[in-house]
């Protein structure tokens, strides 16, 4: 009777309608990618219907997601990761990262009064930014140590994700143990920046907009972006259960289609600022926009200079392959799990990190937009901005690992190697 | 006070630095309260079993017989737990005050009566400490779930066998709590069962809270259309001259007519004559 649409007959798989894909998300300027894909229709452009699902916190995420309650979800670049293996005391779930959704876009704050110490301990390194602020946290550090200070705390929002990992590889980069010097909790995003109006933290490392919250109460002062610290460094990604993979291959390739076009229309520049209204909605973020719009265009209220790729201060959704699952991403994930002792059980990290990190089914998806993906599947990290210098070759994580000073020496890194299939 | 001798506090009393290796520098705050718990002949093992429990919960009791023998009849079910079973401290986190009673009375009808419950999940670490419960009951929709989520996952790192979400072989369980918003974490390694009917308990009793409040809010709503009826009758009768009755009958004959609920005719009799004429004081 009526015509099927093109799309649906080039692909002949979706035979009764179209299929209703529910995804959570948390409220971050990083949920973007979902909702612009919702709001501007390019779900329904490629043949599925987005239901989405605000979430209060990444556990519930996580379990939700495991459970079936999400198909997907825009999750820690970590927690598929996490979820696979089954860490934290669970019985692992085997979940893909589907595509990367974002890099960048989370930054480390601290107390004014946290600010106002740095400066005094090292203005140089203090007002230098980035991995440089770190230098005079470690001063600050030293000098409460010899005058018998309370240690401080900093906070982050999960356990598995690049904001835990990327704040304790700046404070360790500048000699701080991110274990014995300080206490690292976690606060949810929406307390963190009333947690540190309290004093019941000194700073902390969130995605935007709660550092742009934290900084227009007057509470805390923006030290370094995640950029500075790894450009375009993994964020977020689209994770799910590998069996919705399994059971619905057509849907999640259209899905990874819709989700990516949303992504090229946020990097164009002159649509930030409608997104930014689409997200300040209360059934998204419910931030106002111009809050929003300070992590989205690129016009944080900061202390010290920004140190990075001009380009890539601002959180980046498309531009550069973004959304490519790098293995190499993943198994440096996994390096820190090793790294702070979240994982003992060995395993192979390359194995799961291409059993969890998807370029396969990526390039398949988005080769009908023509979209043009690396032909490789890992690449060796860094080489420009990372963690001050050094890089990592994805084909020797252990060696790495050895290298790398302040790690959990527990861990028995010889356990680990690659045992023969 | 002998739950105050276990608190180290996380924001408040930080904990020495310099005093531990990196191992343990964190994870200290669960060890400090496991070697009070565990007393120093019981080495932690790698996961928990059922057997070291019975144990371990005989030696601690004393602080909880007293409280289990203030109220002594509560429930048929109290026979059917054992001491060591109705002694399991339940935390419940709620900002929800009727949920939480709802929760409170259900543990207490099955037999638990060492619950205490939390209305707030500020330094939420600090009160587990200080309360030290097996069995923590928390809304789903609580953005502190994740602090929870990190406290036992440090303690996994440490190999201290004192969390659990929920029992992760029993996927039905965990799909069940996911469906009714209620997260459950077990601080100690309880039987299984235990924690299962502690478990069903709550998430009927989330269930019935869910219908509660459906039920309220058709009550307020007919309570609300009362009130419209009653104003469109008022307006009728003072306008065209008609008793209650009658006034009644119209609307009535109305909503028949139009194939509509009273309350949304009266409703929509309201609205017109508020565009009709000018505001006034209600009344």
């Amino acid at each position: 009777m009526t015509a099927i649409p093109d799309s649906a007959q080039s692909d002949g798989t979706l035979v009764d309608g179209i299929l209703e894909i529910h995804a959570g998300f948390i409220p971050l300027i990083d949920c973007a990618p979902l909702v612009i894909a919702r709001e501007q229709g390019f779900d329904t452009a490629h043949g599925i219907s987005l239901a989405l699902h605000k979430d209060v916190s990444w556990a519930n995420i996580r379990d939700k997601a495991e459970a079936g309650v999400f198909d997907c979800a825009i999750m820690l670049a970590p927690m598929p990761l996490a979820s696979t293996l089954g860490l934290g005391g669970r019985a692992p779930v085997p979940m893909i990262a589907a595509m990367a959704t974002s890099l960048n876009g989370n930054a480390i704050t601290v107390s004014r009064s946290l600010y106002g110490e740095m400066l005094t301990a090292d203005r140089q390194h203090a007002q230098a930014g980035g991995m440089d602020a770190a230098i005079s946290l470690a001063r600050v550090i030293e000098r409460r140590k010899g005058d018998g200070s309370q240690p401080l705390t900093l906070g982050m929002v999960y356990p598995f994700s690049c904001h835990n990992y990327d704040l304790r590889y700046w404070l360790a980069a500048a000699g701080i143990d991110p274990v014995n010097d300080l206490n690292l909790v976690v606060v949810p995003p929406p307390l963190i920046a009333d947690s540190l109006k309290s004093g019941r933290i000194d700073g902390f490392c969130v995605g935007e907009p709660w550092n742009s919250v934290a900084v227009a109460e007057g509470s805390g002062t923006i030290v370094a972006t995640k950029s500075e610290l790894w450009a375009d460094s993994p964020e977020k990604v689209l994770g799910m259960r590998a069996a919705f993979v399994d059971d619905n291959r057509d849907g999640v390739e259209r899905l990874i289609r819709a989700v990516t076009e949303a992504c090229a229309w946020l990097d164009v520049p002159a649509n930030r600022a409608a997104a930014a209204e689409i997200l300040a909605k209360p059934e998204y973020i419910g931030i106002s926009a111009n809050i929003l719009a300070r992590g989205l265009c690129g016009s944080l209220t900061r202390g010290g200079v920004f140190n990075g790729n001009p380009e890539g201060e601002t959180i980046v959704f498309s531009k550069g392959g973004a959304n490519f699952p790098w293995v190499s991403h993943a198994a440096w994930l996994l390096t820190q799990m090793i790294r702070w002792g979240q994982v003992r059980t060995p395993f192979d990290i390359a194995e799961v990190a291409r059993r969890v990190y998807r370029p396969d089914l990526y390039r398949a998806a988005v080769a009908p937009l023509g979209v043009t993906t690396p032909e490789m599947d890992s690449k060796t990290e860094g080489g420009g901005q990372f963690f001050g210098g050094g890089t990592f070759d994805p084909s020797e994580p252990l060696a790495y690992l050895e290298r790398t000073p302040l790690r959990d020496t527990n861990i028995d890194l010889k356990s680990f190697r690659r045992t023969p299939v | 006070m002998p739950e105050e001798l276990h608190a180290p506090c996380h924001f408040e009393k930080p904990r020495k630095r310099g005093a531990f290796d990196r191992r343990d520098a964190v994870p200290c705050l669960l060890f400090h309260r496991r070697a009070h718990k565990l007393g120093k002949s019981q080495q932690p093992a790698a996961r928990p079993t059922p057997h070291n429990v019975p144990q371990r919960k005989a030696k601690n009791n004393h602080a909880r017989v007293a409280t289990r023998q203030i109220n002594p009849g509560a429930g048929k079910s109290t026979l059917e737990l054992s001491d060591t079973e109705t002694a399991i401290k339940i935390l419940v986190v709620d900002e929800n005050p009727i949920r939480r009673a709802i929760i409170e009375e259900g543990l207490k009808l099955a037999g638990y009566e060492n619950v205490v419950s939390l209305a707030s999940t500020l330094r939420l670490v600090d009160h587990i400490y200080r309360l030290d419960p097996d069995v923590i009951l928390m809304d789903f929709e609580n953005p502190s779930r994740d602090v929870l989520d990190q406290m036992f996952q440090i303690s996994r790192i440490v190999r201290r066998p004192i969390a659990m979400f929920v029992d992760q072989s029993e996927r039905g369980s965990i799909s069940a709590a996911v469906d009714a918003g209620v997260s459950a974490y077990i601080v100690d390694g309880l039987k299984k069962e235990r924690v299962s009917a502690i478990l069903e308990m709550t998430i009927s009793r989330f269930r019935a809270f869910d219908k509660l409040r459906a039920e309220l809010d058709e009550a307020k709503s007919a309570l609300n259309d009362r009130k419209i009826i009653d104003r469109a009758k008022g307006f009728l009768m003072k306008s065209k001259g008609l008793d209650e009755a009658a006034a009644y009958k119209l609307l009535r004959q109305t909503a028949m007519r139009q194939s509509r609920k009273i309350a949304d005719v009266a409703e929509s009799l309201l609205s017109a004559i508020d565009l009709l004429e000018p505001p006034r004081g209600e009344k």
